[in-house]
This record gives structure tokens, C-alpha cells and sequence, in this order.
């Protein structure tokens, strides 16, 4: 305990640094997946065959593997940088991996809200002359995006639980923070329940605005 | 009714493991001493991860400097080789590992720390090692440690070997370098090599370990502090630290730790090797 407030400087440093990666991917992540949704439900054979194998892929890699694809991969062998400066370099590349690796989730929660749009409103959008991408941006996304509020809530803690994979993509968070903590040999468990009741803190009250605002948002039919 | 049954299952399968979990304890022995004597098998925590200290290799089998110290000790224990359990213990697990009692001996780059022998003890050291600095071949920018002000250095995950540059004396020398966090230090050499940093600073046995494994790096051969390798086993086990003791000083005079270090580490240019054992912390 004392060694989690002697370092609390440190301490909300870190938690600082998952809040940032956090928002930055969250945003990323969204605008990405919402991208390939449209991608996936798009009428030419070839986007949805792009968007399938993009989010398949994905989806079912290793979170770490696609963070150390980043770093190792991206950065190191083909030298694509972002910045000179480590921490910064590391920051974007945390960010690109954890918003590549999410945005398929959200495309896939996307996806499933779009599917709760009644085929009848698509028909009449077509029927009154719009093109699909205007269809899909003024009649059938913004109900998909109020259906599915509570789901995205659920990948954006997801995603904040993520975030604790990043130091394979070179940057440092709270819990390297907290390994290294431990590893300093101040008293394993204090800092462990210290660490998790900071992660508490930033999902619990995720949820519940997520769940209040998928109550208000909901669409009545 | 199905879920009350799931329920039943859940709950003998948690008191069976509970039980197994009872049976499964090796502290019946006073020491490890005499747990080698009576049942000629002990269990002994390495690194997997460290080029020719301690690695796991794809058929399962392990190998290293501290593997092959290991396997010499036991045999003076009294335990063949084949009859040693291996077990990864990283630099984070290994006080509860021998606190516990799920590994009798730790060979495992462990340096004699004070606080760590309040939690546990030492036998040895078999082997000093110093904090040395790699850089790649072709450097040429970097050639004692204050060269490296301003340059990108690795800050692995379980290793505090960085704040002996970064940190204020007495702790460190106050160079202002680049941290560039990584999870290991395989992954640290790995951007070295590849150009996402400049410097890797750590114990010259494990910086010669990964040197050893091919790519184009060199040590500088600056040495500082002294990292006491120690096995670690049971705080106030003494019968086992004396008889480790003797084992280590055995070793090096049958010649066997020289031709351990030749062996492990004669390939990485500026290391020296010691004929004679350290100084050895006291058994108590």
C-alpha cells in the first residue's frame, strides 16, 4: 500500500497513459469499423470480400501478435516510424494496432445493428432515389448505431482492458507499471488489488453510462 | 435440475483439485539437502528465455551456462541429471517460487540482493557478472557509458538495469537516455538490430548470450557494478548453501566452470573469465 502511494505520481501517470490510448483508439476504432461495416453490407462483391477478410483476420489473431506486428514488423524491419522520439513512436503504435485489432470488433457489433433494421426501411430509401451510401448515412446507420450503443459499450471496455498488452508495441502503461512495481519487490498483492480497483474505476463507469444511454437512445418501433 | 448437477460437478471438481493441491507438497524434508538424498530427484527454476544461461529449446530440453551449473550442482547433491525438473522461473516469480517450495533451487541469473535474502537464500555466488553496454557493430557514436546522453536505450519489462544510467547517484549516474520499454530483452535486441534503438545495457553474460546468437553486435567492455549470481533455495537452509557452496568451489577447481564459460560464452569479444570462485556470501 504505501509503495502505491509513495509512487502515486507515477501511478496516475500510468493510468494517464491507458486513458489516452484508450480514447485515441476508441475513436480510431470507430470511425474504422464503421468503415468496414459499410464495406461488408456494400453492394460490390469485392468490398465485402475485403471487409470479410480484414475483420476475419483480425478478429481472430492474437491481440499481441498484431501489437508486436506493429513494433517488431512495421517498425523495426520496414522502418516506418512515426516519430524519432521512442515515447511517442511507441504511443502510435500502440494506438494503430489496438484501433486495427477493435475496429473489426466494432464493424462486427455494427453489423449485427444494421441487421436489426427492418428491410422495409431500405427498400423505401432505394424506392425515394437514394444511393446506398446516402440510404446507409441517413436512414439505416444512425438507427443501427442507437440499437447497438450497449455492444460498443462492451468493446470499448474491452478495449481498455486491452490496453494492458501494449508494451510488446513499445510503450508503457499501468500495468507495466504494475509488473514492474512488483518486480521492485514492494508487496505483491497490495499493488495488485491497487491496480485493479484503477481499472475498475475507469470501466465500471463506462458501462453504466453506456447502458443508460443505450435506454435513451433506444429505437422505438 | 440439469443446473444444480453442473453445479455438483463444479464443486467436486474443485475439492478433488483442493485435494490434489494437499497431496502434491514437497516440504516434507528438512532441507534440500536431504530431499536429494532420499528420493534423488529435485526440481530446479531457469531462465527459458535467456540466450546460453538459461533456454527452452523446440524438443523441450533446456540449455545454458546456469543449466549446465545446475546439473553440477545436483550431481554433487547426488541426483543424476535425468532425474532434475526443469521449471521457468522469471525474474518476477522466483521468491514466491521458493517460498512456496515448487522449485528446490533457483539457477537462474539471480543476483544477491539484501532485500532478497530477507525473503530467501543464497548459495554461491558461482559467477560475477557486470553490468555492460551492446551496441551494434557498426557503431561508432558510443563507446564508454556516457555516450550514451540522449540516446534511445531499452528499458525491459522486469529489469531495472536502465536506472543504473538514468537514475541520480548513488543509484545510477544521471545520463539522460531515451527509455525505450520493451517486454524482454530478446525483444530489445531485436530492435537494436534493427535500428529502433541504440543501446542495450544489462549483465555482459546476458548481453553475451544474446551476441552469441548470431546477428552483428558488440559489448564495450566498460564494465560497472558487480551482479552476484547466487542459487537461490530456502531462507535458513544451510546444510544446502554450505553444500552448494562446496559444489561451486569444486567446479572451479576440476576446471569444469571455465570450460562452462569458454563453452557458453567464448564466442563475445570482451569477456573475461575467472578461474578461481567469487568471494562467497556467507551461509546463514
Amino acid at each position: 500500500m504505501n509503495a502505491l502511494i509513495s509512487n502515486l505520481d507515477s501511478v496516475l501517470a500510468s493510468f494517464w497513459a491507458t486513458i489516452r490510448l484508450t480514447v485515441v483508439s476508441a475513436i480510431f476504432a470507430l470511425i474504422l469499423g464503421t468503415i468496414l461495416a459499410t464495406m461488408r453490407v456494400a453492394p460490390t462483391p469485392v468490398f465485402r470480400l475485403a471487409g470479410t477478410v480484414y475483420v476475419n483476420t483480425l478478429r481472430n489473431t492474437p491481440l499481441t501478435l498484431v501489437l508486436l506486428f506493429c513494433s517488431l514488423g512495421i517498425s523495426n524491419v520496414l522502418k516506418l516510424n512515426f516519430s524519432d522520439d521512442p515515447s511517442v513512436n511507441g504511443y502510435w503504435f500502440a494506438v494503430l494496432g489496438l484501433s486495427a485489432y477493435t475496429s473489426a470488433f466494432v464493424c462486427e457489433s455494427l453489423r449485427a445493428g444494421i441487421g436489426t433494421v427492418s428491410l422495409g426501411q431500405a427498400e423505401a430509401a432505394r424506392a425515394i432515389g437514394l444511393t446506398f451510401v446516402q440510404s446507409l448515412r441517413l436512414i439505416i446507420l444512425p438507427q443501427a448505431f442507437r440499437s447497438v450503443i450497449g455492444p460498443l459499450g462492451s468493446v470499448l471496455i474491452a478495449l481498455t482492458k486491452n490496453t494492458t498488452v501494449v508494451i510488446v508495441a513499445g510503450y508503457a502503461e499501468a500495468a507495466y507499471l504494475m509488473s514492474e512495481m512488483i518486480y521492485e519487490g514492494s508487496g505483491t498483492v497490495p499493488i495488485f488489488l491497487g491496480f485493479a480497483l484503477g481499472f475498475i474505476v475507469l470501466t465500471l463507469p463506462t458501462g453504466f453510462f453506456f447502458s443508460w444511454l443505450s435506454k435513451r437512445m433506444a429505437v422505438v418501433r | 435440475m440439469r443446473l444444480r448437477r453442473f453445479g455438483a460437478l463444479l464443486l467436486s471438481a474443485a475439492a478433488l483439485s483442493s485435494l490434489a493441491a494437499c497431496g502434491g507438497g514437497s516440504d516434507s524434508y528438512a532441507s534440500v539437502v536431504e530431499k536429494a538424498e532420499k528420493t534423488k530427484k529435485l526440481t530446479i527454476g531457469v531462465k527459458f528465455d535467456q540466450p546460453a544461461l538459461g533456454l527452452k529449446k523446440p524438443d523441450g530440453s533446456v540449455e545454458g551456462f546456469d543449466v549446465d551449473v545446475a546439473k553440477y550442482v545436483a550431481k554433487q547433491l547426488g541426483v543424476d541429471e535425468s532425474n532434475i525438473s526443469w521449471k521457468e522461473t522469471i525474474s518476477k516469480n522466483r521468491e514466491p517460487f521458493i517460498q512456496q517450495g515448487q522449485v528446490d533451487l533457483v539457477v537462474a541469473t539471480y543476483s544477491i540482493l539484501p532485500e532478497r535474502k530477507e525473503k530467501v537464500g543464497f548459495g554461491g555466488p558461482y559467477i560475477l557478472a557486470h553490468q555492460d553496454t551492446m551496441v551494434r557493430g557498426n557503431e561508432t557514436s558510443i563507446s564508454k557509458v556516457e555516450d550514451l546522453k540522449g540516446k534511445r536505450i531499452c528499458q525491459a519489462s522486469g529489469s531495472n538495469s536502465y536506472k543504473r544510467i538514468t537514475d541520480p547517484p548513488p543509484n545510477g549516474r544521471s545520463i539522460e537516455a531515451q527509455l525505450v520499454p520493451a517486454g524482454s530483452y530478446g525483444e530489445c535486441v531485436e530492435r537494436l538490430k534493427g535500428g529502433t534503438l541504440d543501446a542495450v545495457t544489462t549483465d555482459n553474460l546476458i548481453l553475451a548470450g544474446f551476441a552469441s546468437q548470431g546477428g552483428d553486435f558488440k559489448i564495450l567492455g566498460v564494465p560497472f557494478t558487480d551482479e552476484k549470481y547466487g542459487i537461490g533455495m530456502k531462507k535458513g537452509d544451510t546444510s544446502t548453501c554450505n553444500k552448494v557452496n562446496e559444489a561451486i568451489t569444486k567446479m572451479y577447481q576440476d576446471g569444469t566452470a571455465t570450460q562452462l564459460l569458454q563453452k557458453w560464452f567464448g564466442a563475445a569479444k570482451g569477456l573475461e573469465f575467472p578461474t578461481t570462485p567469487p568471494q562467497f556470501e556467507p551461509c546463514s
